[in-house]
């Protein structure tokens, strides 16, 4: 791999303090939240995305959020699990090592139940975990949404609305003047 | 601010008393946080005192099993025919103890019930230490735990066969593995917005990195939000037929066995309605005493703990009920082996722990019928108690009397523990509760990002009404 220096890796991923990420601003209230981000939408942008502490309710129909695809995930990782668990059943006790004990039969559905049904639980549970995360994009170690001032407080107290730069209607001022016209505190072009 | 003052209407109170007190987002944050970002070396003395007596304990249960793995399971008192004994007693106990973190945590989600988000992050951390101390006593019953993967279907060469799968003790292993796993998924997921607060609060290097680390670059987009709560409903809707099995499965370890007293089909639900019962007490417990010693009354309020001792007393019932159907279907199916296991059972020379459990489990849940026994502070605590000594003992009396003397008189016994056997349960109690203290102390012991959302939502109220009163 050829040497480059940490300029040119941030290059590479897209980041950096010469390209802008979006405009961000804030709000305390989260129905002021869904209202401002319900007007942006209507301004005709469509890269936009809200941080709060918690989910904040019709945020997802105001900015456009599509309904989350996790369960079609996790439910074909469960049938897997289900499917694991009878064919190790039925494999272990009747094609690999056939052992009778006590008169019962080698196979049944009966006695897998318990064992289907818990290894079809497991695969579920990693699957909605690891598919949430994955399809969030973390883990992760950067994000440029960090840089803006007011970014710590979106884990506390604050409501942010942004609109990223590679929405095709995005302009740097003129966006500032939408996010402000909607009421939005602490306006900022944020890099990075 | 306005919702200040309408919070503060006695008038609105009374009719309606708010869920969780604060005042603002902030101040709830600031509340949950400043616990557990103190200064290590100023944290008050009494913690550490109680953290060196409870670890302490947990280096007993260290020698404990040492003593245990290099002498041989003949330390323990189990005898023929005796064969489990507070072994199996102490496992069942402390997985029932998980249970209520489960309920609280899913089945209370699944019902929109929103007094939980003040209690299930700290009951969910009941459930897996309460897991992890289970797990000790099956683990050294098998007097080899070097060979514990023989457990799990595991290819390997020196079992070279595989697990009977037509035994309940390889679904428990199943259950069980499968419910400690879970558990720490579901409290994991549940962490990391939290764990995101304080990492944005985090004033020095070594917490950025910690905090930084374990919240994977949360940062509460609307998007991660919206596939986050898809994946907590999924694994609430999963946790809630895993809690149930759980337990039915420990009583299938009983129930398809051939023992008068054992063989029952009232098992699976008895048993799954008892380790409710003794799990909400032994959150009342804890939640008592962390109310107490970290101030929290604004956000783990009255109405909470009344709400529990509600659950408490409806789950003892349950219980006291299963006691009755027990007898009855002893009388009226008609074998003497049967008829005998409860006649001992109550009369027998184990009949001092059969009314310890009556007592501690059905007639004293009993007072919770009064309003005034709800809500005191005292009676709540002392009951929490009794019922946890009720429940263990509910487990030793369905364990040790139904095998203590079985078909043939010429095998009868009578167990008595031995001091190892009381020192390892000892132990596991010190490991429960280092492990508590531990967490309480480093993590955000209740759900910010949860209780905000349940603020919010009072605030919509609480305004709504005060425009309508007016």
């Amino acid at each position: 791999m050829p040497k480059m220096n940490i300029e040119q890796i941030t290059d590479k991923l897209g980041f950096g303090p010469d390209k802008v990420y979006a405009v961000m601003g804030e709000f305390s209230d989260p129905h002021d939240l869904v209202h401002a981000g319900r007007k942006i939408r209507e301004m005709g942008y469509t890269k936009i995305d809200a941080l709060s502490p918690f989910p904040v309710h019709g945020i997802d129909a105001a900015i456009g959020v599509p309904y989350s695809k996790l369960g079609w995930i996790v439910i074909s990782i469960a049938l897997c699990g289900g499917a694991t668990a009878l064919l190790l059943q039925w494999w272990c006790g009747t094609q690999n090592y056939p052992l009778v004990i006590g008169g019962k039969p080698l196979f049944d559905f009966s006695f897998s139940i318990p064992i289907t049904f818990e290894l079809t639980v497991l695969f579920s549970a990693f699957a909605s975990v690891i598919g949430m995360f994955t399809l969030n994009g973390l883990p992760r170690l950067y994000h440029p949404s960090a840089n803006y001032r007011m970014a710590h407080r979106a884990t506390d107290d604050r409501f942010i609305l942004l609109v990223e730069a590679d929405d095709p209607i995005f302009n740097p001022q003129i966006t500032t003047e939408h996010m402000k016209s909607v009421g939005a505190g602490t306006v900022e072009v944020v890099v990075g | 601010m306005a919702d200040i003052a309408i919070r503060q209407d006695p008038q609105l109170m009374a009719t309606n008393p708010p869920l969780v007190r604060a005042d603002s987002y902030h101040d709830l944050t600031e509340q949950i946080s400043t616990i557990i970002e103190g200064d290590v070396f100023k944290t008050p003395l009494k913690y550490w005192i109680t953290l060196s007596v409870t670890g302490s304990i947990v280096l007993l249960l260290g020698a404990m099993l040492t003593y245990l793995v290099s002498t041989g399971i003949g330390v323990w008192g189990n005898n023929r025919p005796i064969g489990w004994a507070w072994d199996i007693t102490n496992f069942v106990f402390w997985i029932g103890i998980g249970h209520a973190g489960t309920l609280i945590s899913a089945i209370l989600f699944l019902f929109r019930q929103k007094w939980r988000t003040s209690i299930n992050r700290s009951a969910e951390a009941m459930t897996l230490f309460a897991v992890a101390c289970a797990g000790i006593f099956p683990l050294f019953h098998t007097g080899r735990p070097w060979r514990a993967y023989w457990l799990f279907p595991v290819p390997n060469t020196d079992l070279n066969m595989w697990q009977n799968f037509r035994s309940p003790l390889i679904w428990d292993v199943f259950a069980v593995s499968t419910y400690g796993t879970v558990s720490a998924l579901f409290w994991f997921t549940g962490l990391v917005p939290d764990l995101a607060t304080i990492r944005d609060r985090a004033t020095t290097k070594v917490k950025q990195w910690v905090f930084g680390f374990l919240s994977l670059g949360w940062r509460g987009s609307a998007r991660h939000w919206s596939h986050y709560e898809v994946a907590y409903l999924i694994l609430a809707g999963i946790s809630t037929p895993l809690v149930l099995s759980v337990h039915s499965i420990v009583s299938f370890d009983f129930a398809t066995s051939v023992i008068p007293g054992w063989h029952t089909t009232i098992f699976p639900p008895y048993f799954v309605a008892g380790a409710i019962f003794s799990g909400f007490a032994c959150v009342m417990t804890l939640l008592l005493i962390a109310r107490w010693a970290l101030n929290l009354q604004n956000l783990i309020t009255i109405k909470h703990l009344e709400n529990m001792n509600k659950i408490i007393l409806v789950t003892g019932s349950i219980v006291g009920y299963a006691y009755c159907t027990e007898f009855f279907i002893a009388w009226y199916s008609g074998g003497v082996y049967e008829r005998f296991t409860f006649v001992n059972r109550a009369f027998g020379p184990y009949a001092w722990a059969a009314w310890t459990m009556y007592s501690c489990n059905v007639f004293i849940p009993q007072l919770y019928w009064f309003k005034k026994m709800r809500t005191s502070i005292p009676v709540m605590f002392v009951i929490s108690i009794t019922t946890n000594i009720g429940m263990w003992f509910e487990r030793f009396v369905i364990i040790v009397t139904s095998l203590h003397r079985d078909f043939l008189p010429s095998s009868w016994g009578y167990f008595k523990p031995t001091w190892v056997d009381i020192c390892t349960f000892t132990g596991t109690i010190g490991l429960f509760l280092t492990l508590f203290l531990l967490f309480a102390r480093f993590l955000p012991m209740i759900a910010m990002s949860e209780v905000k959302g349940v603020l919010a939502k009072e605030k919509q109220l609480f305004a709504k009404e005060t425009v309508g009163h007016h």
